[in-house]
């Protein structure tokens, strides 16, 4: 029987649309996931002997963060893994038996990146530690962390979609956390002894080989539970409200487009990511600012970041203008809309979400000072100026449709990678940082602030002929782009 | 009015899905187009409405050539299949949103939603879901009132019988028969049921594998003419 699923399984990997189409981007995909094994390994392999040379025990160390790991992998899983439910409605109403589904469902989380990666990380580092004399019962220590691992594997099935379990857990560890950090409470003293426990004794790691029993066990039965098409496998409908936003009307067309895209980015589980992302983006200054990575500290890395604070939603929302609405793309092109106001109402709506994050990452001013802030400001400007043009330069090229009902692949979605993408990529990024260190290093950071500043202005100006561009981009691709959307992946 | 002029479409050198020469469609007529599974139909208004582009030549719609200029699309209306729907939205805000573009305020679309009340028969309206979470039908149902909205010129409609139930049918052909009285307004239905479709149309053309087979004006014996053609 498993060997029916599995040639299922296969048939459909290599039927997929997307695998046909693009050898190249499955390379890239396969390199990118090579990428982090690689680091992975590296690090399993590494980790040993950094720690040692900070002149902490790498074990104990190991074992005194390993909480926040498993939580992190949690966490991780709760947002991009994929759930298994999604073909079982076809072998419903045929002979086979539902445990026998239910197992292979479940077996294939089990070999699915997310477990396999961490194996790339501690099967080195206990190579290492046996290597280094700290005897066999490393491995012991192994079997228990990677059991631990799986029991996440099958907690997330459990608990994947309810965000009421997940976000309490969430909180609590973060909170968590913040009392360790700041030295008030440490939660690691207590949970520390027992991954060390897995290593000093003979029977600990034995505890989490039962939990991740335990966990299958109970995700098996809970699967099986609600196998049937009115509970589990039904399709979850919200409720919804009419709501008509009537203090748009006095926007005209404009105003009906910007209605239909806050419905869109509220009410579909992919453009909320979109939003979540881009709020996620605001804080990524703080890996520049803060100084916490050197290389990070020359001034054109931190244009780069104060681009990036702002232009969270311009890049995740941005880039797949038109493909938002390509479910429904054959009524926008039979319907009368000009295309020219479609195009505006989009760029309006970037820009208001490049002046949100704007006005969020205030905090920045009071934390590092007003020149960090200006360069945030100074990076949004860019954005609304010239990235804003670009990102819709690109979308107008990707042809990929889009499923608003799933959110998964919302992150380094892999259609989006093409060349003309890439190649608009450049100028999103490169230019600001150029010529802000063209000005730093010339006059003063001030000039180079001005410089960037200028260049966003100027991008503006600019704004009637890049919309007339991409007028005509739509018009020439639009059989083309009818045509893409039509594929179901 | 529609005009056909050498109308092809071919994905491969072997295979013409449509080949239309010659095909004019007066304004204020009810036009039926009949066909089995893979005739050209559903190419042929995809055609119409500038979806596809044509292998060669083209059609004009009141005079304006689609594939050229984009002046046909305030008054002309579809409804072809699913994409046409917003899921996110409900069913009210497709249909304000359909008005807007159309240039017809609440109001309007307020009325013409209490016109067809019945035959939403109390699903649709205020039910507190969204499109994509209605049945088969009931987005039907949205589509083909949504094409009413604002009073097109040009009416185009899929096989808009299919996945109705009874009622819904023939409350549907009412709504068709008026449109089809009305001559402003030129209606495109395609179908599978030819009992339906003699019934709304006054003219009929039959496609087999995209070329036209038959192209009758509708009478009492259309029925057993065209149930002879196609019992093969």
């Amino acid at each position: 029987m498993f060997k029916h699923f599995i040639s299922l399984e296969w048939k459909a990997f290599t039927r997929s649309t997307s695998f046909s189409a693009n050898l190249v981007l499955k390379i890239l995909m396969g390199l990118g996931a090579l990428y982090f094994i690689v680091c992975f390994a590296i690090l399993g392999t590494a980790v040993f002997f950094i720690l040692k040379d900070e002149g902490l025990e790498p074990l104990a160390t190991v074992n005194k963060y390993a909480i926040y790991y498993l939580v992190g992998d949690l966490v991780i899983r709760y947002f991009f893994q994929k759930m298994p439910v999604t073909n079982i409605k076809p072998f419903l109403g045929l002979p086979i038996q539902r445990s026998i589904i239910v197992h292979f469902s479940l077996g294939k989380t089990a070999i699915s990146f997310f477990n396999v990666l961490h194996a790339f990380f501690f099967i080195p580092f206990t190579v290492v530690l046996i290597v280094q004399g700290y005897g066999l019962q490393a491995i012991l220590w192994h079997l228990g962390m990677m059991a631990l691992i799986y029991s996440n594997n099958f907690i997330n099935v459990l608990i994947n979609n309810k965000n009421s379990v997940f976000y309490t857990l969430l909180s609590v560890v973060v909170a968590l956390g913040l009392a360790q950090y700041y030295g008030y409470f440490d939660i690691t003293a207590y949970t520390q002894p027992f991954f060390q426990g897995m290593y000093g004794t003979l029977y600990l790691f034995l505890l989490p080989i039962l939990l991740a029993v335990a966990t299958y066990y109970f995700s098996f039965d809970y699967f099986k539970k609600n196998l049937n098409l009115d509970t589990g496998l039904a399709k979850k409908s919200d409720e919804a409200r009419t709501e008509n936003f009537t203090w748009l009307n006095q926007f005209g067309t404009l105003g009906t487009f910007l209605k239909n895209d806050i419905k869109l980015l509220k009410r579909n589980k992919r453009s909320r990511t979109t939003v979540i992302m881009s709020f996620l983006f605001i804080f990524y200054g703080l890996l520049f600012f803060t100084n916490a990575i050197e290389a990070y500290q020359n001034p054109m890395m931190q244009v780069f970041a104060g681009i990036f604070v702002s232009g969270g939603f311009l890049f995740t929302f941005g880039q797949f203008i038109p493909s938002w609405d390509s479910a429904y793309y054959q009524l926008m092109m039979s319907q009368n809309i000009q295309y020219r106001e479609y195009i505006s109402s989009k760029w309006w709506l970037m820009v208001i979400g490049t002046v949100i994050a704007t006005l969020i990452a205030s905090f920045y001013w009071v934390f590092f000072g007003w020149q960090i802030y200006m360069l945030i400001v100074v990076g949004a400007i860019y954005n609304i100026g010239v990235n804003s043009h670009l990102v819709m330069l690109g979308g107008a090229f990707v042809k990929t449709p889009i499923d608003l009902t799933m959110a998964n692949k919302a992150f380094g979605d892999k259609q989006a990678f093409n060349v003309k993408t890439m190649l608009i990529a450049i100028p999103k990024l490169l230019v600001p940082m150029l010529l802000y260190y063209i000005g730093y290093t010339l006059f003063s950071a001030t000039i180079g602030f001005l410089f960037v500043a200028v260049a966003g202005v100027l991008g503006f100006a600019f704004r009637n002929y890049v919309f007339t561009k991409i007028e005509k981009i739509y018009k020439t691709e639009k059989y083309a782009t009818i045509a893409a959307y039509k594929q179901k992946n | 009015m529609i005009q056909v002029t050498n109308l092809t479409k071919r994905y491969t050198a072997e295979r013409t899905v449509l080949n239309i020469q010659n095909l004019d469609i007066p304004k204020g007529q009810s036009f039926g187009l009949v066909g089995n599974n893979g005739a050209g139909k559903t190419t042929f208004f995809s055609l119409l409405l500038d979806l596809i582009q044509p292998s060669t030549g083209y059609i004009k719609n009141t005079n304006v050539q689609v594939d050229s200029s984009e002046a046909w699309k305030p008054f002309t209306s579809a409804f072809i299949d699913e994409s046409f729907l917003i899921g996110y939205l409900t069913a009210e805000e497709y249909f304000y949103f359909v008005g807007d573009l159309r240039g017809q305020n609440k109001a309007d679309v307020d009325a013409l939603l209490k016109k067809h009340e019945e035959f939403f028969n109390g699903e649709i309206l205020n039910s507190k879901k969204y499109l994509r979470d209605l049945s088969k039908g009931n987005m039907k149902k949205v589509g083909i009132i949504a094409t009413l909205i604002g009073s097109p010129e040009v009416v185009i409609l899929d096989e808009p019988f299919a996945n109705l139930d009874p009622t819904t049918v023939h409350r549907l052909k009412t709504i068709i028969k008026e449109l089809a009285q009305d001559p402003n307004v030129t209606v495109l239905v395609s179908s599978h049921d030819l009992v339906h479709t003699v019934e709304v149309c006054n003219r009929i053309v039959a496609l087999h594998l995209g070329e036209v087979v038959k192209d009758i004006q509708t009478s009492p014996e259309t029925l057993k003419e065209l149930e002879a053609f196609f019992a093969v």
